[in-house]
Formats: C-alpha cells, sequence, structure tokens
C-alpha cells in the first residue's frame, strides 16, 4: 500500500452504555478505494461521522494528510468530501444554486466552469435548473455525488453512493469514480449492500461487526478465510454470527 | 474566519428569498400588518389628546424598534431552522465552515432583514400616517445598533436550545422574544412595573434603549446613560452566548446530536 493519506487508530465511541465503535484501526492509501462492510448497526455511519468532525470520539485518533483530525479540523475537511443516499442538499435551491453555494463554501475559483464541467460530467444538464425538491432519488444521488466531487477532495466517504441509480447510472457513476482516482489519486471510503459493487470497486474490505473489525483484506481473502462461495455469503455468515 | 464561507450561506438564504412568497411576505406583509394596527391606535389616542404628545407619537417609533428586535432575533433562529429543514447541517458541519463563520453568516442575514423590515415600515409609517421616524434624529443609529445586537442575543440562545433540544425546541423560534417584551418596557416606562421587574428590566439592554428613547423625545437630552448601559449590557451578554453556543456545538458533537438535528 501507498502512504496512507487516512490513520485511524483505536477510534471508540460510546453513547452513554452503548458502544457503537469499539478500538477500531485502519488506514487508507493515497488512490486506494477502501470497502467499509458491515450489517445495519455495525458503527459504518458512527465511524463516517466521527472521520467527518460531525462526531467527537470517545478515544482513539483520526489522522489525515498527517494531521490530526480534532486539531486540524478546516484543513483536513478543505480536502476531503461525502456523499450519501440519505442526505440531501436545499430543496428550495436549484441543482445550479445548490453546486454553486457549496463551490463558494469550499472556496473554489473559476465556479461557472467548474459547475458546467460537472453538471456534463454526471450528465446532469436538463435538469440543472430544476428545484431539487423535483429531482427523483435517483437524480438527488447524482447531485450529491456531484457535489462531493466538486471540491476536488483528496479523501471521499461514500455511503452506498449508488443505491438508487438505475444500472447505466450506476456503471457510469463507478466508472467516474475509478476514472478520478486514477487521474487525481483520490482515496475513497466506500460502503454499500451491492456485494459485487464492493468487490469491483474496492481494493480492500473492513468487514464491520457490532462495532469491531471483524474480517479484513482484499475481497479475494476474505471469501477464501471464510471458506464460502463469494463475499455476499461472507457478509450473511458474520452478520448472522 | 473564511469571508467566502460566510459568503457562501448567505447567498445560500438570499436564494431561498428569490422565489419564495411566504419568506418575502416575512419581510413586508406582518410588519405592515402591526403598522396598520398600531397606526391606527395611535390615530385613535391623538383625537383624544387634542394634539400629538411624545406619548402617542412615540407609539409608532416604538413598534417599528420593537420590530428591528424581533426581525434581527429571527434573521439568526429562522437561518438556522432552514438548515435543519433542509437537512442540510451535516452537509455545512462536514465542511471547513466552522461555527463562527455558521453564526456570523446568520447575523449577517438578520442584518438584511432588519434593514429590509425597517425600511418597508417607516415608508409605510410616513405614508400612511405621516409619522417620521427620524424625529429622533442622529440618537436613532445607535439604539437600532442596540437593538440589533439585542436581538442576535436572543437569536443565538435560542438556536443553541434548538440545537440542543431538536424539534420540540422549534417553537422558540417565535415566542423566546416575547418573553422578553414585558420587560423591555416597549410601549410603558420602566416605572411602571412592580419593584421586582423593575429589577430584572434593569438588566435587559432593551429596555434601556427604550426608556432612552422615551426620555429623549420627552427632554430632548442626550441619552447617554441609558445608551451606555445598552451597549454595555449587550456586549457582556453577547460574548456569553457566542461561548455558551460553542459549549452547545461541542455537547451536540459529543452526544452525536448534531447530526440528527430536527429528527
Amino acid at each position: 500500500m501507498s502512504s496512507p493519506v487516512v490513520e485511524v487508530r483505536n477510534l471508540s465511541k460510546r453513547f452513554g452504555g452503548f458502544t457503537a465503535v469499539d478500538g477500531i484501526s485502519f488506514e487508507i492509501g493515497r488512490g486506494e478505494i477502501l470497502g467499509l462492510l458491515g450489517p445495519n448497526g455495525a458503527g459504518k455511519t458512527t465511524t463516517f461521522q466521527m472521520m467527518l468532525g460531525l462526531v467527537t470520539p470517545t478515544s482513539g485518533s483520526i489522522r489525515m494528510f498527517d494531521l490530526d483530525l480534532q486539531s486540524n479540523r478546516e484543513t483536513i475537511l478543505q480536502q476531503v468530501n461525502f456523499s450519501s443516499t440519505y442526505i440531501s442538499l436545499p430543496f428550495s435551491l436549484t441543482v445550479e444554486e445548490n453546486l454553486r453555494v457549496v463551490a463558494r463554501l469550499y472556496g473554489m475559483s473559476d465556479i461557472a466552469t467548474r459547475v458546467d464541467d460537472m453538471v456534463q460530467k454526471m450528465e446532469m444538464g436538463e435538469w440543472r435548473h430544476k428545484l431539487t425538491r423535483k429531482l427523483s432519488s435517483g437524480q438527488m444521488t447524482r447531485l450529491t455525488l456531484a457535489k462531493a466531487l466538486l471540491t476536488e477532495p483528496k479523501v471521499l466517504f461514500l455511503d452506498e453512493p449508488t443505491a438508487s441509480l438505475d444500472p447505466d447510472i450506476a456503471h457510469k457513476i463507478r466508472a467516474i469514480l475509478l476514472e478520478e482516482r486514477q487521474a487525481t489519486g483520490l482515496s475513497i471510503l466506500y460502503t454499500s449492500h451491492n456485494m459485487r459493487e464492493m468487490e469491483e470497486m474496492s481494493d480492500r474490505i473492513i468487514f464491520l461487526q457490532r462495532g469491531k473489525i471483524v474480517a479484513e483484506g482484499t475481497a479475494k481473502d476474505i471469501v477464501a478465510r471464510f471458506g464460502q462461495a463469494d463475499l455476499e455469503d461472507v457478509f450473511l455468515k458474520l452478520a448472522r454470527e | 474566519m473564511a469571508y467566502h464561507r460566510i459568503a457562501a450561506l448567505v447567498i445560500r438564504h438570499l436564494y431561498l428569498y428569490r422565489r419564495s412568497l411566504p419568506r418575502v411576505m416575512e419581510i413586508i406583509y406582518w410588519p405592515f400588518l402591526d403598522l396598520v394596527v398600531w397606526g391606527f391606535i395611535t390615530v385613535y389616542l391623538a383625537t383624544f389628546q387634542g394634539q400629538m404628545p411624545a406619548v402617542v407619537t412615540f407609539l409608532l417609533g416604538a413598534l417599528i424598534l420593537w420590530d428591528v428586535l424581533f426581525r434581527s432575533q429571527q434573521g439568526i433562529t429562522i437561518s438556522f431552522l432552514e438548515e435543519i429543514w433542509a437537512r442540510n447541517l451535516m452537509n455545512l458541519f462536514a465542511s471547513p465552515l466552522t461555527p463562527s463563520e455558521f453564526l456570523a453568516a446568520t447575523m449577517v442575514m438578520s442584518l438584511f432583514k432588519v434593514t429590509a423590515v425597517s425600511v418597508v415600515m417607516s415608508l409605510c409609517a410616513w405614508l400612511f400616517y405621516g409619522y417620521n421616524v427620524f424625529i429622533i434624529g442622529l440618537w436613532l443609529m445607535p439604539f437600532i445598533a442596540n437593538l440589533v445586537l439585542t436581538g442576535w442575543i436572543i437569536g443565538v440562545f435560542t438556536t443553541s436550545l434548538i440545537m440542543r433540544f431538536g424539534q420540540e425546541a422549534e417553537v422558540l423560534a417565535w415566542s423566546m422574544v416575547f418573553l422578553f417584551q414585558p420587560i423591555s418596557c416597549v410601549f410603558y416606562p420602566m416605572d411602571v412595573l412592580p419593584a421586582w421587574l423593575k429589577g430584572v428590566a434593569a438588566v435587559n439592554p432593551a429596555a434601556h434603549v427604550f426608556e432612552g428613547m422615551r426620555g429623549l423625545l420627552a427632554t430632548h437630552t442626550a441619552p447617554l446613560t441609558n445608551l451606555g448601559l445598552a451597549s454595555g449590557l449587550n456586549l457582556l451578554y453577547l460574548g456569553a452566548v457566542v461561548l455558551w453556543f460553542h459549549h452547545t456545538f461541542n455537547v451536540c458533537k459529543e452526544r452525536g446530536s448534531l447530526v440528527r438535528v430536527g429528527e
């Protein structure tokens, strides 16, 4: 693995008596796509939220670009973005207005050109002036992805980025992400419940269960280690334990 | 503070006003309605007095200035609620935006609302009732500045409560400011309050602004003591509520509730 741009060490989060994340450690290298797998409630979302500075860890550390997140929040988050199927952008703004606001928020230059390029890349031209509230769920997913890529992040957190997309658009999105990785060295932390997609996209996978890492490696390694036919069977085996 | 991030948030809110009739109504319709009702009350009271003594003249001015405080508070609180309703807090606070920049943007929006509402009300008062708000002269400026600060204090305080307690506390965005109205002595002098309440009003900066304005209209003397007290209290409280906002923000991050506000 190339030198890590993300280093998570003994990260834990407790909410009262409940432990959501329990001492996990992992790294993401430059240009690496790390898949984060686990059943609902395994701690994936809490891990994401801690890495985005939205939830304070109970213990452990998160470092990105050799800087500690707690004490370098602005510098780090300037180079990070995220997209989630479960998060939208303000409904009362048009697609283009939302992208313009995001570009300003991250201090981008030449906003008009960047927005035009992103609209073209994500095939949003026909509905760029549409109010966000009028978008289909697939269009909304594409918009939140466009918002994440617009700021040219070095690290991207993607929570089920293709969940509500038709196979054609989902395929295009995956191609765009792989292209970005190739062109810019983008590092990605990726969750999906589509096991084929996880196998296709991830260089490595970590499997979370009850807040702990229970398996780590390439998809092939994990499948072989658990003696299952494919990643989906491993998921079912671990989730039901 | 990064000004481009503050500007981004202000532009995001201004986009909303471009096509939202209810939001425009909030700036024009409600203040106008307030003014019409109080304008007729003033006209009615004036017929009893034979002339317009300061106490009657003061009513319209007091109403306009109370609206400055009210809209200033709303500018802060409603801007925060807009982000909750749009489920946009996660997008904002996962970006490099800091809580201080967020507050600064809401304060800019507050100034925008106050300016718009003041212009609408002053124009209507002049057109319909021949009332000139500038009768107070240049002293109007420090009065307004202090009322804007008091509005910010109540706004930041309310926003912190909403952030901490979520949707249940949303109603405070409209009701909290009225808790301060009786002790702001907007339409009556502080002397009419019972002794114990007078003590409470004495630590309310808005009460000193309205008291100073009445004194100015009645005696034409500079309300320096009142302005000094109002400014001192405002700066003290503003510092305290901004610190409290930051503390609440950190508590919400600790409890994981920041991304769930409004759910």
